[in-house]
């Protein structure tokens, strides 16, 4: 019989026991009298009642004890004291062993529901799945079940349909929903050539994709095994709870036998009080609070933050990132967009990086793709130049639209006159710490074009808030001083730790944790061993390419907003572990000595129905706090649309 | 005379817990037993597991058939932190439990609330 129907049974015979407790004392009386109290009792006692005798005493053969022992203990110590006065003629208590047995499965009822709604984060990734693709075969689409589809098939999608599996785009371009994934709230686009994920949303282009990840190896997939490994996990603090609740339902046993003794043998109360407070000591000192306040937390704090692509991987990390006193990151690719870009244009504009992009477009320099991609975006038509010729250590010449134009370095200087304007421009940015070329036409200098791997969009805000939160920032980097420190002043950073040899990484780690916890940023794939020395890892991904391996925390998207994110969701639920735990142990430690009637004096004391009810309340409440982790605000958090409920 | 009696029987009842509860009751480990490529234990949940202690054998693929008889909420979930599994156990019903011996090792696993306890060795 399910806790529901349990529930429902003995609820409703209890309703005849509640009547009965106020109209006795009017002088109306149940028919029957103290036999149907019996009757209705014994029936709650063996459907109802019945699972927790059972399952205490399948513990106690193997020496174990559960919260079961203890209703199971209270209720039968309530029913046969009562059917033994009820033979000699004295007061009965059957209602408090049936109302204790439906308070405590109403308590259980709620806790289960609620648990189920804890652990739905897992469930509902999974659903995000595609149920089924349609796949290239035999040069004509079918559709096949998700299953069916292996590595190398070409996958038509549709405007509004689920991406299969993770793949390349063949051929088309459209827009995608990433949220449910990564987080991303706005939609990207994307064309031939670029990543898609599996279970994203296509929503209006059509396009095909070559599967190059399926099943277990997928993003989605793996993201569930973490986010499962980090929901089963065991946060640090627990360790000491579990020792606690190992030896604390024997302990309640003794304590309740010693209320008993205490009661009756030393201070000489009848037998019934003393018996009342005994069992109210085993009925209130349920440990499921202390058991659960630690599990429920970790699977909501983990389940929320997965939803915004940060997946966090056990209770170790989360504790261990409320402890971080200073955040390391590496520059490129995490601070910085991590490839080169043009950031300054000096003269006309169009015709500067028209003819700057002419020259450009054969070369296979990182500028010149920094130029390119410019050209692109702003939708120049670019043609290649005739008749190249190299200008030694300088750069190249050619012939564009009719005219002699060149592109270089800043050693062209040499060959041709620089304006005091622009060579003062030019002082300026290289100062910034960007790389300057010039571009000429018709034996003039008519621009120059800057270039700079430039700080992500974030990256400030970012480094901001981490500060705002009293944390010390430092970027480590290969990269010379001036570069570093020109890129460090823009986004705020407070130390600068250049030229650093990327197997030195660790070692300055190692270093800076001499005064307090790190946190180590950097894109998971040359900065694993700086991951693994930090005390916390934050493995910064970009779609598919996670290093899921390396990291403690690892993001799925390259926004260093969410190391702010990441830190701050860690940190909230490990204050909600802190509060539920102080609140489980208030309630049993303060509890217990009431329920002795160790207040009996100033007339502070429980029945063994409030007894039954507060620990109800107790576990409900912990479960309650844990669920409200889904609602707590996140500073940092912009109004993103909710992806996944 | 009547308290002295109850006086009595209460110090026999709390050393009878202590030593119950708290005293060394050992628990035999049980070995898997292998069957062509794979190898299969069934774990009684009752109060417990029985046989607590399974021992497999490193690289054979392992199956935990669970079957809780125990009608307690408390045991309805099995917990393996270092595997992910966290699985409901229905009433009455086997259920099985694919275990990745790839790695050798110690691992524990526990109820939802981590108060019955069993452990898996692989070697």
């Amino acid at each position: 019989m399910s806790i529901k129907n349990r529930f429902v049974f003995s609820l409703i015979l209890s309703l005849p026991l509640f009547v009965e407790m106020f109209t006795t004392p009017l002088g109306i009386p149940l028919p029957g009298g103290v036999w149907t109290l019996f009757f209705l009792t014994t029936a709650i006692m063996a459907v109802s009642g019945g699972p927790f005798i059972e399952s205490a005493w399948a513990a106690f053969r193997h020496h174990h004890a559960n919260m079961d022992t203890l209703v199971a203990i209270g209720t039968t110590t309530a029913y046969l004291y009562s059917f033994y006065a009820m033979l000699v003629g004295k007061d009965v208590f059957f209602e408090s062993a049936a109302f204790v047995v439906t308070l405590i499965l109403l308590g259980q009822y709620f806790e289960e529901k609620m648990k189920h709604s804890a652990s739905g984060a897992v469930s509902k990734l999974i659903d995000l799945q595609a149920k089924d693709a349609e796949v290239m075969r035999d040069g004509q689409l079918v559709k096949v079940p998700l299953a069916e589809v292996v590595v190398g098939d070409v996958i038509r999608v549709r405007p509004g349909q689920k991406i299969a599996v993770d793949g390349v785009i063949t051929e088309g371009t459209s827009t995608i929903d990433e949220s449910m994934v990564t987080g991303e709230s706005m939609p990207v686009t994307k064309k031939a050539g670029d990543h898609v994920i599996g279970a994203t949303i296509n929503s209006n282009g059509t396009f095909m994709f070559k599967a190059s990840k399926v099943g277990n190896d997928t993003l989605l997939s793996q993201i569930v095994e973490m986010v499962k490994k980090a929901q089963t996990s065991h946060a640090p603090i627990q360790k000491t709870v579990d020792k606690v609740a190992d030896i604390f339902v024997p302990a309640v046993l003794i304590a309740a036998i010693a209320t008993f003794t205490i009661w009756y043998v030393f201070i000489g109360v009848s037998l019934v009080s003393a018996m009342l407070f005994a069992v109210s000591v085993v009925i209130i000192a349920c440990p499921c609070a202390l058991g659960i306040a630690t599990p429920t937390a970790l699977m909501v704090g983990t389940g929320r933050s997965a939803k915004m692509g940060i997946l966090i991987k056990n209770g170790e990390v989360l504790e261990a990132a409320n402890r971080v006193k200073t955040v390391v990151f590496d520059k490129t690719g995490t601070i910085t967009e991590g490839h080169p870009q043009v950031t300054d244009i000096v003269g006309d504009e169009a015709t500067v990086l028209h003819v700057a992009a002419n020259l450009e477009v054969s070369s296979e320099h990182p500028l010149a793709a920094a130029i390119l991609d410019k050209a692109k975006t702003e939708d120049l038509t670019v043609t290649a130049a005739e008749n190249f010729q190299a200008i030694e250590g300088k750069g190249v010449q050619a012939t564009v639209d009719g005219q002699q134009a060149f592109i270089g370095n800043d050693k062209l200087i040499a060959d041709y006159k620089l304006d005091a304007k622009m060579s003062d421009r030019m002082a300026q940015l290289q100062n910034e710490a960007k790389t300057v070329v010039l571009v000429g036409l018709a034996d003039h200098i008519i621009g120059l074009i800057a270039i700079q791997d430039a700080p992500k969009a974030s990256s400030a805000a970012a480094i901001a808030a981490l500060k705002d939160r009293g944390l010390r920032t430092v970027m480590l980097t290969g990269d010379n001083q001036r570069v570093a420190e020109a890129i460090a002043s823009e986004v705020g950073i407070d130390t600068v730790i250049a030229d650093v040899l990327p197997g030195d990484k660790a070692d300055h780690v190692k270093q800076l944790q001499e005064s307090g916890s790190v946190a180590f940023a950097g894109d998971g794939i040359n900065d694993a061993p700086a991951l693994t020395t930090a005390d916390v890892g934050i493995a910064m991904g970009s779609g598919t390419d996670i290093a899921i391996e390396s990291g403690g925390i690892v993001l799925v998207k390259n926004d260093l907003m969410d190391v702010v994110r990441a830190l701050e969701i860690s940190k909230k639920t490990f204050n909600r572990i802190k509060l539920n735990l102080f609140w489980a142990f208030i309630y049993n430690t303060l509890g217990i000595p009431v329920a002795a009637g160790v207040f009996a004096v100033f007339g502070l004391a429980l029945n063994p129905e409030i007894a039954g009810l507060g620990m109800a309340l107790s576990s409900l409440s912990v479960v309650a706090s844990s669920l409200l982790l889904n609602k707590s605000k996140l500073t940092s958090t912009p109004a993103t649309k909710t992806s996944v409920a | 005379m009547t308290k002295i009696l109850v006086l009595i029987v209460a110090v026999i009842l709390v050393g009878f817990i202590a030593w119950w509860f708290f005293g060394k009751h050992t628990t035999v480990a049980v070995d898997a037993a292998v069957t062509g490529s794979s190898q299969d234990v069934d774990v009684e949940v009752s109060g417990g597991y029985s046989p607590s202690t399974v021992v497999l054998k490193k690289g054979v693929p392992a199956t935990l058939t669970f079957n809780r008889k125990d009608p307690s909420s408390c045991l309805e979930q099995v917990v393996f932190p270092d595997f992910g599994i966290n699985e409901f156990l229905p009433q009455n019903k086997a259920h099985a439990i694919s275990i990745d011996t790839s790695k050798p090792g110690e691992f524990d696993y526990a109820c939802g609330m981590n108060m019955f306890h069993g452990k898996v060795i692989i070697k």
